[in-house]
């Protein structure tokens, strides 16, 4: 029994156990049958090759933003301000597009540079939020939930004002000429560049971390920032360009959501992936491989949950109670694990 | 109260903290309990004292069998403990953290308490008032305030764990003195400690602890050269004392002015020689880890000059210089308090050791760090691997971690409380690596509580007192009893 909650893997398999446990008794309380909803979210997510792409093309953004998280977890920071920076990487590849829509810059161009120009955005809404902890001494999680409203109302603005289609304000703008969207998938909505993207990202991030000195760095930053200085870490300089680092993938997932998948500018187009890869960050313990699949399950949870309003007249925001008792009862477990092996332990200085 | 342990065992996982340890102290003794780090003698202390179970084992008093499951049993059965940190509420009044130990009723009575307390005071010539906030008072106090405590408390059996840790010398000898009057007034007290100085002054016997064991006992007249053998099963005599001083200037520091609030310091002079060891003396807080730290360029000084002298005869200034600068002139600088400041915990040794080094490149070659790095473990002889982390090493190996993480040439090493919480073994082993690099031609400066490591490995002492500097005084003609009244501060012009 000791060992099994003193391993981390085996810990964590118990603490989604729990979660299961716990779902169905809310499950049961709402008067349903656990088997048929995990039934129907199978089916919604697994089920069908229709399904699987959907689940496919949401992963891009979670796992994107997930990236850039790494680096701001690794260096001991809470970047709240993903959601805002993903806005602000909508909104500048938005606007680039925009502005190129009728000229006769080809369409893969402007693709490109609207791309460039959301890692611009994204980079520079996270700088803001790092250069106020640096030298305002404002709390990075203040910072960032503020910039988060500011991007939200320079968002409103833009899509009720001078973006709106002639004639409606329905908080979208006008959808992109399609030369100005990523290639998608036959009969889908994945974009197989995006997909791509994505891919790239994981690889790089776990790279960068696991085996170069800036990683190193960065983590010893995170884990005791004065030992790092003393030893010849530029803490405060690390810390920003975490932020930085961070950022660009904010924008970058900001602009994909943008040329990839909604092909408009709309209120909301951050989707939440901000703060649902806070979650599946932690879940991954800063592992970027292992966030992996941890995403690939929230998003699979998500989409397969959406069907169950119509099959079983459930809210669909029960995949959300699965994805947040996770994260509970992780973070329990941990605990457990944490207290067993320090009474373990015990104090040997005699 | 006689008190009788026996055959206590507790074990951590796979270690023996205590290895059927038998243990009889009689009323009006005091009981020493010698021992390095991890032999045993704080666990079988807690065991006593209610904070750990024994895994079998008896306790007696009085020859009547107990059962202390927690630290308010051993209260309640007379067994006072002083923890090495004084366990009190720091914002809150000395009366008030009295009352608080006997909850007894809704309403305290605090003239009561008050009248207890300064009679108790008086017994012992302390003189602590009770309306100052513990947060003023000094380590020292709050061990005479702790000690008071336990006896109000109705402590028959006081155990002392390293009493003498960041105390002065002036509060150490009132201890000692308080130990002794407890002892005459039919209380035992138990005595733990690694220093034998102490232990061969005060107790009327000593136990030696040994991974875990009992190894024996003796009474006085005590044999240090036996207490040593039995300490650490072989003969440890300390090197000799090797001078490396070259007299060539190494560092000059001019006018120094450092401005604190509570502590200002202002026209510090003094020269650093190639391979000398300078130690800064004093009572903590007295401005020696200011200027340490500030030849280190961890704080900024308000005025003044660090002179680096080259090879061509050229002086530098350092005043107003980045600490990574200092760092880069080959100027490197321990903290005390080393898995704060020193070491990152939840990184291993190896990468320790890729942070210390130069950065070559932009990726990491594992490969080469791991050699480097299992190389400096076997040069420093550090009991861990490539994959340990550094929190779990022993302070020794974190020491000797910091120094094998220390880069080459270096030119001045700065160390505060060197060999702090080292058993013997541990502190001839660091100072035989740093007298190495000396040999090397860098400068050694250290502040240290150890008055008998600041002799016994200085060349030249600086003494701190309030703020105040002396002059660096021969390590080889100063006499304890003069270092001892400039710390007081005594004999200051």
């Amino acid at each position: 029994m000791r060992k099994l909650l003193t391993n981390r893997y085996s810990s964590i398999a118990i603490a989604l156990i729990l979660a299961i446990v716990f779902t169905c008794v809310v499950i049961l309380v709402m008067n349903a049958n656990p088997i048929r909803v995990f039934a129907v979210i199978m089916r919604g997510s697994v089920g069908s090759w229709d399904a699987f792409t959907q689940v496919l093309q949401a992963w891009v953004p979670l796992i994107l933003a997930t990236c850039g998280l790494m680096f701001t977890f690794t260096a001991g920071l809470w970047n709240i301000g993903m959601e805002g920076q993903i806005e602000m990487g909508a909104i500048f590849a938005y606007g680039v597009i925009r502005y190129f829509t009728g000229s006769d810059t080809p369409g893969a161009v402007v693709i490109i540079l609207a791309i460039l120009s959301g890692i611009v955005g994204g980079a520079i809404w996270a700088l803001l939020v790092g250069l106020l902890k640096n030298f305002g001494g404002v709390n990075e999680i203040f910072g960032g939930l503020g910039f988060n409203f500011i991007a939200d109302a320079i968002m409103l603005s833009l899509v009720y004002g001078p973006w709106k289609p002639e004639g409606v304000a329905n908080g979208s703008t006008r959808m992109l000429d399609r030369i100005y969207w990523l290639p998608q998938l036959e009969g889908s909505y994945l974009s197989l560049w995006a997909l791509g993207i994505a891919i790239i990202g994981v690889i790089l991030v776990t790279v960068i971390l696991k085996g170069t000195y800036f990683g190193l760095k960065l983590k010893a930053v995170g884990k005791n920032s004065k030992s790092s200085f003393l030893l010849g870490v530029p803490t405060n300089r690390y810390m920003l360009v975490s932020f930085i680092l961070c950022g660009i993938f904010a924008g970058l997932t900001g602009a994909l959501q943008v040329t990839g998948f909604n092909h408009v500018l709309r209120n909301n187009i951050s989707g939440g992936y901000g703060y649902m890869a806070l979650m599946v960050g932690m879940l991954a313990n800063i592992q970027p491989l292992l966030s992996v699949p941890i995403a690939l399950i929230f998003i699979g949870l998500s989409k397969g949950a959406s069907g169950l309003g119509i099959d079983l007249q459930l809210d669909s925001n029960l995949s959300g109670v699965i994805q947040g008792s996770l994260v509970i009862f992780v973070l329990i477990m941990d605990g457990v694990r944490k207290v067993i092996q320090r009474k373990g332990k015990g104090a040997a200085n005699g | 109260m006689d008190v009788e342990l026996r055959n206590i065992n507790k074990r951590f996982g796979k270690v023996k903290a205590n290895d059927d340890i038998s243990l009889t102290i009689k009323a009006g003794e005091v009981q020493g309990i010698l021992g390095e780090n991890g032999a045993g003698k704080s666990t079988l202390m807690k065991i006593f004292s209610g904070l750990y179970q024994a895994d079998s084992g008896q306790i007696f008093i009085n020859g009547k069998k107990v059962n202390i499951s927690s630290p308010a049993d051993s209260v309640r059965l007379g067994i006072g403990m002083l923890h090495q940190d004084p366990l009190d509420f720091p914002p809150m009044k000395v009366i008030d953290n009295l009352i608080i130990g006997s909850m007894v009723g809704t309403f305290p009575n605090r003239k009561k308490v008050l009248k207890e307390f300064t009679e108790l005071q008086k017994q012992f010539n302390f003189s602590i008032s009770p309306d100052a906030y513990i947060e003023k008072l000094t380590v020292g106090e709050r061990q005479q305030l702790e000690i008071i405590r336990l006896l109000w408390l109705g402590a028959e059996t006081l155990i002392l764990d390293e009493p003498t840790t960041g105390i002065s010398t002036s509060q150490k000898q009132q201890l000692f003195a308080t130990v002794k009057k407890l002892s005459k007034q039919g209380k035992s007290v138990v005595f733990v400690s690694h220093k034998l100085e102490e232990v061969e002054e005060l107790c009327t016997q000593v136990a030696v602890f040994r991974q875990g064991k009992n190894i024996g006992q003796m009474k006085p007249p005590f044999n240090t050269d036996k207490l040593v053998e039995m300490m650490f099963g072989k003969v440890i005599s300390r090197s000799k004392k090797e001078c490396c001083s070259q007299t060539k200037t190494n560092v000059e520091i001019s006018d120094l002015k450092i401005d604190d609030a509570r502590l200002p310091i202002s026209g510090v002079n003094f020269i650093i020689q190639k391979g000398e060891v300078i130690g800064f003396a004093g009572m903590e807080g007295s401005g020696q880890a200011q200027i340490l730290r500030a030849l280190g360029g961890i704080i900024r000084p308000s005025g003044g000059h660090i002179y680096l002298h080259n090879k061509d005869h050229k002086k530098q200034d350092l005043v107003g210089k980045h600490y990574f600068y200092f760092k880069e002139s080959g100027i490197s600088f321990l903290p005390a308090s080393r898995l704060e400041e020193g070491l990152v915990g939840g990184l291993d040794l190896q990468e320790h050791f890729i942070l210390a080094e130069k950065q070559k490149g932009f990726f990491i070659d594992q490969k080469g760090n791991q050699e480097l790095t299992e190389q400096r473990i076997r040069d420093f002889n550090i009991k861990g691997t490539a994959e340990s982390k550094v929190e779990a090493l022993s302070g020794g190996n974190q020491q000797r971690a910091e120094l094998a993480l220390l880069r080459q040439p270096l030119r001045l090493l700065l160390l505060e409380q060197p060999t702090r919480g080292l058993d013997i073994e541990s502190t001839i082993y660091i100072w035989s690596k740093m007298k190495q690099r000396c040999k090397e031609g860098a400068s050694v400066v250290f502040v240290s509580a150890d008055l008998d490591e600041v002799i016994h490995y200085s060349d030249r002492i600086i003494v701190f007192f309030g703020g105040r500097v002396s002059k660096p005084l021969d390590a080889n003609k100063v006499t304890v009893d003069q270092l001892g009244q400039l710390i007081g501060g005594k004999g200051w012009s």
